[in-house]
């Protein structure tokens, strides 16, 4: 193998190595294979990293690129199906690739600590929290009284930790339980921790305290971290060093900042070039015909100045929460939402979970009658429509959705799902839509031979463009994209990005988008709406909103972006 | 390469950058029916029970061709209980009737009780189910009140009283025994259906079919039900055993079917006087019965194990 | 939990009128003489026909006809069968035997079933697995009156090893072979239940977690996969105690257990309407607030219930 050397030498740890301190953990040359029932797969090869005691890596890929299961080899958890099948995984110079049962247990927990990836089916729903504390504490020989739970509770940063430790999992949120699996992953003070997409479920902010606690807690401890996402941004941040891998491969490793500025590998380049937290301005779709983007933009905006082809006026809705034994409360799930769409342009919605803003999307696709306030299509007040009116307006506003599996039907092949629209709206004859379908599908850039498939076959960027293609099926003027690209891997999203930036160039389509993530706001939005609690809290261009945030809660969440604070030289961001 | 602090960078060569998001072409379109008929074909299960199944279907459509013997001609007391003989492999009951034309004719009873009452339960509780869990709220909370006073009715039980009815005892056929059988198994088949509709209700592509102008009723036919098949299926086939052992169970207590029609659980019991004696004028009609059972047990089981969404291959 | 506790006792009231009013309905409302059709073609006892107009009030209008038989109910005040005995007394002589079978029954599907569930969970695929699974089809295909013959010929008659038939002093020994035929059936769909929850169980995030906290391999087994396992089955045992009481209608008939099984066996056989609809009533009740104990283990076991509105 190659060597290159460093662009940053990063003299503290020379200095530990030549003072005689070893790795923590090495993995050399490892593989992984799985038996399948077509044979055997093999998820993981020649991987190898470093990891000095104290110090923080980072793996960094796409999902199925073999970084979880190269961290949970270094904790013996592989499914039962997967083995290491050549390499070693060095823990203070003992091989534990193929270290008996007996041993793994002695070293989980107080050894080697794991804080998993979903909080929501990680903790075991039948059992308090305390509880689960307890075992572990019990396990690994440590006192295992209720001080001692709630101490363990409270370093994570649970308040009130007495009386939380009496509670069941689906008694918290989100975030206190992520903040309990962390808890449980240093209850025992382990010279490792391997943290898996820690904080993927969670909102931004929250993901931000939860890391900002977890450095302040290994930092504390000395503890040794494998982090383990798919936020290239968020690794250069939070790791000394920064390991990508491709495939099964690990194709390049080194220090954050060295690595992010000076990438090498055509797979980390791209990812650099893709990675929404790091872009820092708007996809530019007119750069062939070379006009500059602002300037397009700007013209835009102006000729559909006086166009709004929705406007939303003090949108109000209600829910009735069920408390039992008849009483009920009221819940206002949005509340008081105004806002201006242009013709032609993108208006993001931005908050982050149960701040109202699907609730608005549900609303403007008339899937929810609003309690109170208006919605104007086209002049129109949507409220008022007849039903054959509404029929009407469907074809012209169009949703895609956030789950790529979950948004087509997995018993219609991909030519049923975007011949439905035509179908239903009795546009043209067989032959006709044949035609437009093939022709939809060649805007969305998949192979013609893509209809007879069925969902199942096609990845999460492909289900998504076939989305596309359905929501453009009837030519609507506006697509509502409630998450559209939050579920996808980096550089696919990018993908699909592009492609929404095209189609609305070439087709001067309206697009508002709901999201929660800032970062994707500023590469395709034009206005940005910041909703929080159900009430619109800023509002303008993005551009504004990103360079002088007015409202405090705006700056949290910029704030919040993992990367954020990364300057990078603007050729490659 | 084991340096922690230099910069790696794998050889391009070895690690070839693939484009992103291709698609895979390379195997014809499988759709989930297909894939879920692929799997079962393979499978040993399947085709012992299929098998069985198909000859219990011809064996009951037409019994003359398996027994030149007529169940009730010729049935002489002085055969009673007799052993097997020329003609009749499997002896004579008491009555002195070959046991084995009684068991070939007795196919019939059982199986289109069973085959009836699932259709009977699936029309009744595949609506019930789907309404009250598509549209919820007091639909459903008064459906689902429904469907618990009946499921308070142990099956037997139930089928007890219901035949005390003068309605019933007077006119005994398979059809008594499927409207018992039915009007006590359908809230089974609702909760099913009721769950699996409420799993899919929500999902992205039926609120994607209601935004496209799709009426609410349409996606529920459409969408919603097509994508809750699979439980329900598997339960029908479960029941469809389960519904022949009840008829028997009925056919034995003396409240199923009447003497003048041939069937397995009426033999069973008309053999229980002799079964010290003469045990094998049970064995014979028993077996039929467990084979014709584990038929369908199996087929349910490997029908169940194809459909499973998490063996499933994207 | 005490509002979960309220909730279901309030659910409970409807279901339990319902169900009696069906029975009630089925037997005493339709067109005809109720009294004869009851009887079907054979002529009652005056006496008889007298004491049963005046115990079911038959001419007092439907609704009171139904309060009052419910408040018979209540009080146990059932009337007498066709050779003069109260059935509230026969019926509590016949009650602890019952309960005895059904105990013992359910025990064996419990334990063993369970047992053998996780073993073969556990170890799915290897030949312990294997051997259960079709063990287990096979025993869930014959029906539970043809396996009462089959084992009361077997072990009673050729092998000696039990009673035949138990006869009028029931005790925990001479019910046991009663007890595994009525249990056998739901033993295998116990076993099966259990096997798949386990298997499904052990791939849960929670059991990684919890092995990745150092967790002794049986401490996991224990606390988490058969824990969680257990929530489906004791749905599944509570469900199925109908079906228990189905079966002992046809074991307590061929073992000649001295049950309630056996009392409306024999009310069938001699057509006795009004005991049948005594008895089923009984048993409705039991089921209906057996379920409810069910219900509030199944709260205990998965506390998610208790919150789920």
């Amino acid at each position: 193998m190659r060597e290159k050397e460093m662009t940053t030498p990063e003299i503290h740890i020379d200095e530990a190595r030549s003072a005689g301190v070893k790795p923590l953990l090495e993995i050399r040359d490892l593989a992984i294979t799985f038996s399948t029932g077509s044979g055997e797969v093999q998820a993981v090869r020649n991987a190898h990293l470093t990891i000095m005691p104290g110090e923080t890596v980072a793996i960094v890929g796409e999902s199925g690129s073999g970084k979880s299961t190269t961290a949970l080899a270094a904790i013996g958890l592989l499914p039962n199906n997967g083995r290491v099948s050549a390499g070693q995984i060095l823990l203070d110079g003992e091989d534990i690739a193929h270290a008996s049962e007996k041993r793994m247990i002695e070293l989980r927990g107080n050894t080697i600590g794991m804080v998993p990836q979903d909080p929501m089916s990680n903790l075991n729903p039948v059992w308090k929290i305390g509880y689960q504390v307890k075992e572990t504490l019990r396990a690994n020989g440590l006192p295992s009284g209720p001080d001692d739970i709630a101490n363990v509770l409270a370093q994570a940063g649970l308040p009130d930790a007495h009386r939380r430790a009496k509670q069941y999992p689906h008694e918290f949120s989100g975030g206190m339980r992520q903040r309990a699996l962390i808890a449980i992953g240093l209850s025992c003070q382990p010279r490792l921790l391997i943290a898996d997409e820690p904080t993927s479920a969670l909102d931004v902010t929250v993901q931000r305290q939860i890391l900002d606690h977890l450095d302040t807690m290994t930092t504390e401890l000395g503890t040794a971290v494998l982090l383990i996402t798919h936020d290239l941004g968020l690794a250069a941040e939070r790791a000394d060093k920064v390991v990508v891998m491709y495939r099964g491969q690990v194709v390049e490793a080194g220090p954050s900042l060295a690595l992010l500025q000076n990438p090498q590998h055509p797979y980390t380049k791209r990812l650099v070039e893709s990675a929404p937290s790091l872009a820092s301005r708007r996809i530019q779709v007119a750069k062939e015909q070379g006009v500059e983007a602002s300037d397009l933009l700007a013209s835009a905006a102006e000729a559909a100045a006086a166009d709004n082809v929705l406007q939303i006026q003090d949108l109000r809705k209600v829910y009735k929460l069920r408390q039992g034994f008849g009483k009920s409360s009221d819940f206002a799930a949005v509340d008081g939402v105004s806002f201006d769409v242009k013709r032609g342009t993108t208006t993001a919605i931005v908050g982050e979970s149960g701040s109202g803003k699907s609730t608005v999307a549900k609303m403007v696709l008339q899937l929810e009658t609003p309690t109170d306030g208006k919605i104007l299509f086209d002049g129109v007040d949507t409220s008022l429509l007849k039903a054959s009116e509404l029929f009407k307006f469907r074809r012209r506003v169009q949703p895609i959705f956030q789950d790529p599996y979950g948004s087509l039907d997995p018993m219609y092949n991909i030519y049923r799902t975007i011949e439905e629209p035509l179908r239903v709206h009795k546009i043209g004859n067989a032959a006709s839509r044949e035609k437009k379908v093939r022709e939809l599908l060649d805007k969305v850039a998949l192979p013609q031979s893509a209809m007879q498939r069925f969902p199942n076959e096609l990845s999460g960027g492909q289900r998504q463009r076939v989305a596309i293609a359905r929501a453009l099926a009837l030519d609507p003027d506006v697509i509502i994209c409630d998450e559209a690209v939050s579920a996808l891997d980096v550089l696919v999203q990018a993908q699909v990005l592009n492609l929404l930036a095209d189609l609305q160039a070439n087709l001067g389509l309206t697009y508002l988008f709901i999201t929660h993530d800032l970062a994707v706001v500023r590469q395709i939005a034009d206005h940005v709406c910041v909703m929080e609690k159900g009430k619109l809290v800023e509002t303008g261009s993005t551009d504004d909103v990103f360079e002088s945030p007015q409202q405090e809660y705006t700056k949290a969440l910029l704030n919040a972006i993992p990367g954020a604070k990364l300057m990078l030289p603007p050729e490659v961001a | 390469m084991t340096s922690n602090y230099t910069h790696f960078v794998a050889p391009v060569d070895e690690t070839p950058l693939l484009a992103t998001d291709t698609l895979k072409a390379d195997q014809a379109p499988l759709s989930l029916w297909s894939d879920a008929w692929r799997k079962l074909r393979r499978r040993p299960l399947f085709i012992l029970s299929a098998l069985l199944i198909l000859a219990l279907t011809l064996v009951a459509l037409f019994p003359g061709l398996f027994s030149s013997v007529a169940p009730n001609d010729g049935c002489e007391l002085s055969n009673s209980e007799g052993g097997p003989a020329a003609g009749h492999p499997f002896g004579f009951t008491f009555q002195g009737c070959d046991i084995y034309s009684r068991v070939v004719h007795g196919t019939q009873a059982s199986l289109s009780v069973g085959v009836l009452s699932v259709l009977c339960v699936l029309i009744v509780g595949v609506t019930i189910g789907a309404i009250a869990g598509y549209y919820g709220g007091w639909v459903d909370a008064v459906l689902a009140r429904l469907g618990d006073i009946f499921f308070a009715l142990p099956l037997i039980l139930g089928a007890l009283i219901i035949t005390q009815l003068p309605a019933f005892r007077e006119n005994k056929s398979v059809w008594t025994v499927v409207l018992v059988i039915s009007m006590l198994a359908w809230p089974q088949m609702a909760r099913i259906t009721r769950g699996a509709v409420i799993e899919v209700r929500n999902a992205d592509f039926v609120t994607a079919a209601r935004s496209l102008g799709v009426s609410k009723f349409g996606a529920l036919v459409r969408h919603v039900l097509p994508n809750a098949l699979a439980p329900i299926i598997v339960l029908a086939t479960l029941e469809l055993g389960v519904f022949i052992v009840a008829e028997a169970t009925l056919s034995f207590l003396g409240v199923g079917l009447p003497q003048s029609i041939m069937s397995w659980g009426n033999d069973i019991a008309g053999a229980q006087a002799s079964i010290r004696t003469n045990p094998q004028i049970m064995l014979y009609p028993a077996a039929a019965l467990s084979i014709t059972v584990l038929s369908f047990i199996m087929l349910g089981d490997a029908v169940r194990d194809a459909l499973d969404p998490k063996s499933r291959q994207r | 939990m005490v509002s979960f506790i309220l909730k279901r006792l309030l659910q409970v009231i409807p279901v339990f009128i319902g169900t009696t009013l069906f029975v009630y309905y089925m037997v005493f409302a339709l067109p005809g003489d109720p009294i004869a059709a009851l009887f079907g073609d054979r002529q009652p006892p005056q006496a008889v026909i007298d004491t049963l107009r005046t115990q079911y009030h038959l001419d007092e209008p439907f609704w009171v006809q139904y309060g009052l038989f419910l408040q018979n109910l209540f009080t146990f005040n059932l009337g007498n069968d066709f050779t003069g005995q109260p059935i509230a007394a026969s019926l509590a002589r016949a009650f602890p035997v019952t309960a005895m079978l059904a105990t013992e029954a359910l025990l064996i599907q419990a334990v063993f079933g369970i047992a053998f569930g996780v073993f073969a969970g556990l170890r799915r695929g290897g030949w312990f697995d294997s051997t259960v699974l079709v063990v287990s089809l096979v025993v869930i295909a014959v029906p539970t009156f043809v396996l009462g013959f089959v084992l009361q010929l077997v072990f009673g008659v050729q092998l000696g090893w039990a009673k035949p038939t138990v006869g009028a002093n029931a005790d925990w020994g001479s019910l046991l072979l009663p007890a595994i035929v009525l249990g056998l059936v739901s033993f295998a769909y116990v076993l099966r239940l259990t096997r798949a929850s386990v298997s499904e169980s052990m791939n849960a995030d929670y059991v990684r977690t919890a092995t990745a906290k150092g967790l002794s391999r049986p401490r996991v087994v224990v606390a988490h996969i058969l824990r969680n396992s257990l929530i489906p089955v004791v749905t599944y045992l509570g469900a199925n105690l109908g079906g228990l009481m189905g079966g002992a209608i046809v074991t307590e008939g061929i073992f000649n257990v001295p049950g309630v099984g056996n009392k409306l066996y024999q009310a069938i056989l001699r057509t006795e309407g009004p005991t049948i609809v005594s008895i089923v009533s009984v048993l409705v009740l039991i089921f209906v607030v057996a379920n409810l104990l069910v219900d509030l283990l199944y709260a205990w076991l998965d506390p998610r219930i208790r919150y789920d509105q």
